[in-house]
């Protein structure tokens, strides 16, 4: 029962968030049912009673990712699954997690806003929202992927940054991605990497919940198991308890960046294709990546090159990668499915020499392959 | 002076997080003696409770008491609460909370978590308003009340805190008095034996806020209305009508049996997996 290792067959993008979380050792889902995100709650509703795993429908998003939150600190790893206005809700448990260094997975399978917006329609309006919707500064990963294998091996590796880092993990499907079908292989169980965070070892009295270890990421002891600790939203010291000091302060702050900056290597995941003597490189992510790569193939037929240039991980962005591959060229095109927002990230790590072309779409439908090719025969 | 250290003391993180926040006259000590008491009598392991709370005056209970605490966003106590008792029902869960932080913000997570009746116990500690921000109106301010925004009395009805959680599923619904002491931990004590969502409204002066915006005198005139102003569920039975008028009732109020949640859900785990086995 559960995931089907080993096996070929025709999988929907929701099911296979659902299956990796499955893979990746969930114990613990609360969501709030949304479009075009509920399958992910409906194949996890049927599976986890069986696994004797907990499942929970609550009574908002709000509570959903509160509950995902007690569950982790109780000792389940833990995700929820939800789009646009029901991420909106979740921002608030997102920045406690971010505080309080919980780690969990949230899935936002993106549709078209603002507000309620296309709710069964296809966008990627949420990515700044994702890095930046909180408040307060706090790190983000976000991983983005762009078919249904991925959103299983993503999802693998959203569980498993998020234990790695002591961090939520955002994992951005859209509408497109959550709602096709693909024919796909499991891999065998003993292929897939799991990881767990580290529990730890030091006597009671010795325990610091939020101890600065060398990689600013210590093992997080859970309720009931022996070590007492206290968890605040509040600004808190190494023990957890309240502070406004501001050494204390600053220790804190200056903690939960670098767990991020200092690894960075950890968490890059880019895809290029054909970046070589190309002067035209595509930007994209998501499902707009595949129609990247439709239109590459169609501008070979037509002798034109172009390069295409792929982050999964979307934040923390590739800023080094970005510039040392695009700095160079002549143009680049950036295809999104929203009124622009990676495009920023893009111009803000290439020269004012390189000319970085916008292709927008938020009809709720997708940038077709015939629009990039438009878009580039334009410039090349 | 005692001549010994009360018992009580040793469930206090007394060497890290003291002085407490709360004002002189305020009765969330009170009510966190109480706890203490309970808990003490329920002869419970401190790696096995969990104290919950959002955010707000009683919200702060969590970081003086040497359990395992949880101090979350503003109403979401329940919420972070369900997630924790699901996770590891072996834990004694306890939420902690004000009335503005219960029955505003988080009136929503209360009566659903009542409704699938989690087993958690709920002290919900009304003293008539926000006091943490400066004395606003919540919704078990009083008609009439003046508060910071209420400047010319609440025109707002209040909620009745238990009537409303006996609606909701609540399997056990309580009130008491921080004036009532023994009569509190008693009932916390049995809010504690029951299993499934437990509650006990603990009326609580605010000096203060509330007290000085009504002008119901310091803490001790706000001690003694407590005492002149209810009536147990005994007395209320040999009193009459006009007697009662404007006086609240302390006492149980709902006492019953019904699964809790997680018994529920483990039961909906062995038939999902004789199903599967099955092949249904």
């Amino acid at each position: 029962m559960s995931v089907p290792w080993g096996e070929t067959r025709l999988v929907q993008g929701n099911e296979a968030v659902a299956y990796g979380a499955l893979a990746a050792g969930i114990g613990f889902f609360a969501g709030y049912p949304i479009t075009p995100s509920t399958e992910i709650a409906e194949v996890l509703a049927r599976y986890m009673p069986i696994m004797g795993k907990k499942w929970i429908q609550m009574e908002d998003e709000i509570a959903s990712i509160s509950a995902l939150i007690g569950a982790r600190i109780a000792g389940c790893k833990s995700m929820t699954a939800t789009s646009g206005p029901g991420f909106s809700l979740m921002q608030e448990g997102f920045g406690y997690a971010c505080m309080t260094e919980v780690p969990l997975v949230l899935v936002n399978v993106m549709r078209g806003g603002p507000s309620t917006g296309l709710p069964t329609q296809v966008s990627q309006g949420d990515v700044m929202q994702a890095r930046w919707g909180t408040h307060g500064d706090h790190p983000v990963i976000a991983l983005a992927p762009a078919g249904v294998k991925e959103c299983f091996e993503l999802t693998i590796r959203a569980f498993n940054l998020s234990e790695i880092f002591r961090t939520p993990v955002i994992l951005l499907p859209d509408e497109i991605l959550g709602h096709m079908r693909e024919r796909m292989t499991f891999p065998e169980e003993e292929e897939v990497e799991v990881v767990e965070m580290p529990v730890p070892d030091v006597p009671v009295e010795w325990y610091e919940h939020y101890h600065d270890s060398a990689n600013n990421v210590s093992p997080m002891a859970t309720f009931g198991s022996g070590y007492r600790f206290h968890v605040t939203g509040l600004m808190h010291d190494a023990q957890g308890f309240p502070t406004r000091k501001k050494e204390e302060v600053n220790a804190k702050m200056a903690r939960l960046k670098q767990k991020i900056t200092r690894r960075l290597k950890e968490l890059e995941d880019v895809r290029m294709h054909n970046m070589e003597d190309c002067s035209v490189v595509v930007f994209a992510y998501g499902s707009v990546y595949r129609s990247a790569l439709a239109a590459q193939a169609i501008l070979k037929k037509r002798k034109k090159k172009i390069g295409i240039f792929r982050p999964v991980t979307l934040w923390p962005f590739p800023d080094r990668t970005v510039k040392e591959n695009l700095d160079s060229k002549d143009v680049i095109i950036v295809p999104e499915l929203n009124q622009g927002q990676m495009i920023h990230e893009v111009e803000r790590m290439t020269k004012d020499t390189v000319r970085v072309i916008p292709l927008h779409r938020v009809d709720g439908y997708e940038i077709t392959p015939e629009q990039i090719v438009d878009a580039v025969m334009e410039v090349i | 002076m005692p001549a010994r250290i009360p018992y009580e003391y040793k469930y206090l993180r007394a060497k890290k997080s003291f002085p407490h926040v709360w004002c002189p006259g305020c009765g969330i000590g009170i009510v966190m003696g109480s706890i203490i008491r309970a808990v003490d009598a329920m002869q419970w392991d401190l790696d096995d409770i969990v104290m919950v709370s959002g955010i707000g005056c009683t919200s702060r209970m969590p970081v003086y008491v040497d359990f395992n605490t949880l101090h979350t966003t503003h109403g979401r106590s329940l919420a972070f609460g369900t997630g924790v008792k699901m996770a590891n029902p072996r834990l004694n869960v306890m939420s902690v909370m004000g009335d503005g932080d219960a029955l505003a913000i988080g009136g929503n997570h209360i009566i659903h978590a009542a409704r699938r009746n989690v087993d958690i116990t709920v002290i919900i500690v009304n003293n008539n308003n926000y006091g943490m921000t400066g004395g606003q109106f919540s919704p078990t301010t009083p008609i009439g009340a003046k508060t910071a925004t209420t400047p010319y009395g609440m025109i707002e009805p209040e909620f009745d805190v238990c009537k409303l959680l006996e609606g909701a599923g609540a399997v056990f619904v309580a009130r008491g008095t921080v004036y009532h002491v023994t009569e509190l931990d008693n009932l916390i004590i049995k809010a504690f034996r029951k299993k499934g969502f437990s509650v006990v409204e603990v009326l609580s002066p605010c000096p203060t806020n509330f007290g000085r915006a009504n002008r119901l005198g310091g803490p001790v005139e706000m001690m003694k209305l407590l005492k002149e102003n209810t009536v147990n569920t005994t007395q209320v039975k040999k009193l009459n009508q006009k007697d009662l008028e404007g006086k609240v009732v302390r006492g149980i109020f709902v006492d019953r049996n019904i699964p809790s949640y997680d018994e529920r859900y483990e039961a909906l785990c062995e038939k999902a997996g004789k199903m599967a086995e099955e092949g249904k």
